[in-house]
């Protein structure tokens, strides 16, 4: 059996959930890989969040917001950036190859976009596998092997 | 102010002494034919038509040109005496043999009976008034006419006969000019906008529009003389009233306001990049909106529908679908040229006695009684052929039909190519957002469609309001749609509006953040990332306060709180972490 990956997207109730919403409503097809959690605002979306999905077991975070300059909380968005560059190095700090967390702006007019979106970031997902946190144990050595082999 | 007392033809006139005669006449309202008299300059006398006697009541007498004698205590003015007459036909027989064929110069021949010049006639079309050489000296300041050579062949004429470097292209001389000696021609790529071959031309003081509101006009200065030299200002010695200030600059107004209605409509399709249909090339193909400029009572033709060189056509073509149901330009169906195309055919069939044929993907009739207007269209004799048009060529080249021109296309229903010859163009052009749509939207924080038309909160539910409270929407800006939709649509915004007014209160969202005064320890990091402005700190407790009438619930204080004191409602941490857990087990 193939590999489906299980993806959690937290998507932003303005630009990215109504994107998605444009695209159920056009019918276009994508994966059924992400589940979605509705926030206000990709601002809400805290790192413990990220973090908590990797140990529930997801094998990748998407996370979407507004473009910037149409968050509709003014600059929500913006400090969702920041917060994921530093959600990124803290996976890899634990091991976890951060290109399995991914930030991309849809709004509300890109159901294509979000099709697209979660196609390629499922694909990519798929070719580099399932997580495999649990037979991880935090030994120092490893997390050092694994973040070498992801490159500094 | 110094005035003083003259009679003309007998009638007494008291008049301020810086004046002329024919100044006195005017205001007694006694004609006195001249050529080369315009009110804003100073008299001149160069055609001498004007010739009247004068006389001091003691015997004296003298021929003089009645626009620049000035008047005196005590002058009697005769402007019909036997001697000014004989002295003014004399004068207009020499401007006869110089250029009789001039409209004005035989309209005065009339009136004085003179049937044969005596000293021949000339063809000659410029009668050396220097109206036009003195407009451009006095009013525009320009400096680029005067008159060259002398004696029999002086003319008006640019600096060394070469196109002049000071002339700015207004107009000014072509307009004074009595014979229409001067004219106004496209040389060196002086581009004339379409509008303006086809609908008369703007003049840089007009109103926008019959109806505009306000209904004032307005001056433009690319086209106002004033503002290019500093002169001219005639407008403003014409006006009784002084209401032209050419000082007036754009001024912005700040307004509060409760809500908002994005009523800002639509912007018209440019067919120019279109070339196939010749928009701009050829002159009688004119746009839906040029047309029903043409067709109004009050437009430049009068509500008459004329081709460029004032004929009525003989046939038109109604090009559908032009820019909207378009791989190329506007996927959307534009909605409303489908009908006002069947009207125009209704009231070309009313006004004209052209035929008319109407090119169309496909008819969408789709609102109350537009399907049965559709149908009685087809029984006024107007040919609807299904096909969108390929192509406008000037039949010209195809025929030796100069000027016409021929609509190419399929005739999808009986598989023929077919040309049709007609004499204008009508194109159908999609509406589009309008330019600066995005940006409005960006201000107002709501959403555009890839379209460019604004989104409404939810196509079905609420289809008026957008994502921002207090914000609606009427009319095209939302998608394109005709004149009762948009009334509908307006008539609920407007009702959307009063809801939130007559309240008084306004009804809060429930999805706000609370802060627990236990947990937090003060360390404001909250209070910088509230857009709002919402959380302010309680110097007294030490702690941060939410105020939940400014939060809009965002939840990015939540998740940047240190301490995970703060709780967005509806949205908490152990709501989502619930949702993650649920998804992955």
């Amino acid at each position: 059996m193939s590999f489906e990956p299980r993806i959690v997207g937290f998507l932003c109730n303005w630009c990215s959930y109504t994107g998605a919403d444009l695209a159920g409503t056009a019918r276009m097809k994508y994966a059924p890989n992400v589940m979605t959690v509705r926030v206000m605002c990709s601002g809400r979306v805290d790192p413990a969040f990220v973090l908590d999905s990797f140990r529930a077991g997801a094998d990748g975070v998407l996370v979407c917001g507004c473009h910037f300059g149409d968050c509709h909380y003014v600059e929500g968005n913006h400090k969702c950036m920041r917060r994921i560059a530093i959600t990124k190095r803290i996976l890899k700090g634990m091991g976890i190859p951060p290109e399995r967390l991914r930030l991309e702006w849809v709004s509300a007019s890109e159901g294509a976009r979000f099709q697209e979106v979660v196609d390629s970031f499922t694909e990519q997902i798929r070719a580099m596998g399932p997580m495999r946190l649990k037979e991880w144990a935090f030994v120092p050595e490893q997390v050092e092997a694994a973040t070498a082999a992801h490159g500094e | 102010m110094t005035t003083i007392k003259m009679k003309i033809d007998g009638r007494q006139v008291e008049l301020e002494k810086e004046l002329f005669v024919l100044d006195g006449a005017r205001a007694l309202g006694i004609h006195i034919p001249t050529l080369c008299h315009y009110p804003y300059m100073a008299p001149y006398a160069a055609c001498r038509i004007c010739v009247v006697e004068a006389r001091d009541g003691k015997g004296w007498s003298k021929i003089v040109t009645a626009c620049n004698y000035p008047v005196w205590d005590g002058l009697e003015i005769h402007t019909s005496t036997p001697q000014a007459m004989n002295t003014r036909r004399v004068n207009l027989e020499m401007l006869m043999s110089r250029c009789a064929p001039i409209p004005l110069l035989q309209r005065l021949a009339e009136e004085f009976g003179i049937d044969k010049p005596r000293w021949g006639t000339g063809k000659d079309t410029c009668i050396l008034c220097g109206l036009c050489v003195r407009v451009c000296d006095e009013v525009v300041g320009a400096h680029a006419l005067a008159f060259g050579d002398r004696g029999i062949y002086r003319s008006v004429a640019t600096a060394f006969w070469e196109t002049s470097d000071d002339c700015i292209l207004c107009g000014a001389c072509a307009s004074v000019c009595p014979t229409g000696h001067i004219k106004m021609e496209e040389i060196h790529g002086r581009s004339i906008v379409h509008s303006e071959i086809s609908l008369g031309s703007n003049s840089a003081i007009s109103l926008s529009f019959r109806q505009a509101v306000p209904n004032v006009p307005f001056i433009d200065p690319q086209k106002c003389i004033h503002f290019n030299t500093g002169e001219c200002k005639v407008c403003s010695k014409v006006c009784p009233k002084e209401c032209i200030h050419y000082d007036d600059q754009d001024q912005f107004e700040e307004y509060e306001v409760g809500a908002v209605v994005m009523a800002t409509g639509f912007d018209s399709f440019d067919p120019t990049p279109m070339k196939q249909y010749g928009y701009g090339k050829y002159p009688n193909v004119i746009t839906a909106e040029e047309f029903e400029v043409m067709n109004n009572a009050s437009g430049p033709t009068g509500g008459k529908i004329l081709l460029q060189n004032g004929e009525e056509p003989r046939a038109i073509a109604i090009l559908h679908c032009i820019g909207s149901r378009d791989q190329n330009y506007h996927k959307y169906c534009s909605r409303v040229c489908c009908m006002y195309a069947f009207k125009f055919s209704h009231l070309v069939k009313e006004k004209t006695s052209a035929e008319v044929y109407q090119l169309y993907i496909d008819v969408r009739s789709f609102g109350k009684g537009y399907e049965e207007f559709y149908l009685r269209i087809l029984d006024e004799n107007v040919n609807v052929i299904r096909g969108k048009a390929a192509e406008v060529v000037l039949s010209g080249f195809r025929r030796g039909e100069e000027g016409h021109l021929l609509v190419m296309c399929e005739d999808t229903l009986i598989g023929k190519f077919r040309e049709i010859p007609v004499d204008m163009v009508i194109l159908c052009t999609a509406l589009e957002a309008r330019k600066d749509a995005k940006e409005m939207a960006r201000k107002l924080n709501i959403s555009v469609g890839a379209d460019g038309w604004f989104i409404e909160a939810h196509p079905k539910l609420a289809p008026v309001s957008t994502t921002t409270e207090g914000v609606f929407l009427a009319g095209v800006c939302q998608g394109p749609k005709d004149i009762p939709d948009t009334v509908a649509q307006g008539g609920a915004a407007a009702s959307q509006v009063l809801e939130l007014l007559c309240q008084g209160e306004i009804m809060m969202d429930a999805a706000y953040a609370v802060i627990d005064e236990a947990l937090c320890s003060g360390c404001k990091m909250c209070n910088d990332m509230c857009p709002y402005t919402a959380i302010a700190f309680d110097d007294a407790k030490k702690v941060s306060a939410v105020n939940s009438a400014l939060c809009k619930g965002c939840g990015t204080c939540v998740a940047a709180c240190p301490a995970g004191a703060i709780m967005a409602r509806h949205f908490t941490d152990e709501q989502i972490y619930a949702q993650i857990e649920g998804m992955l087990s």
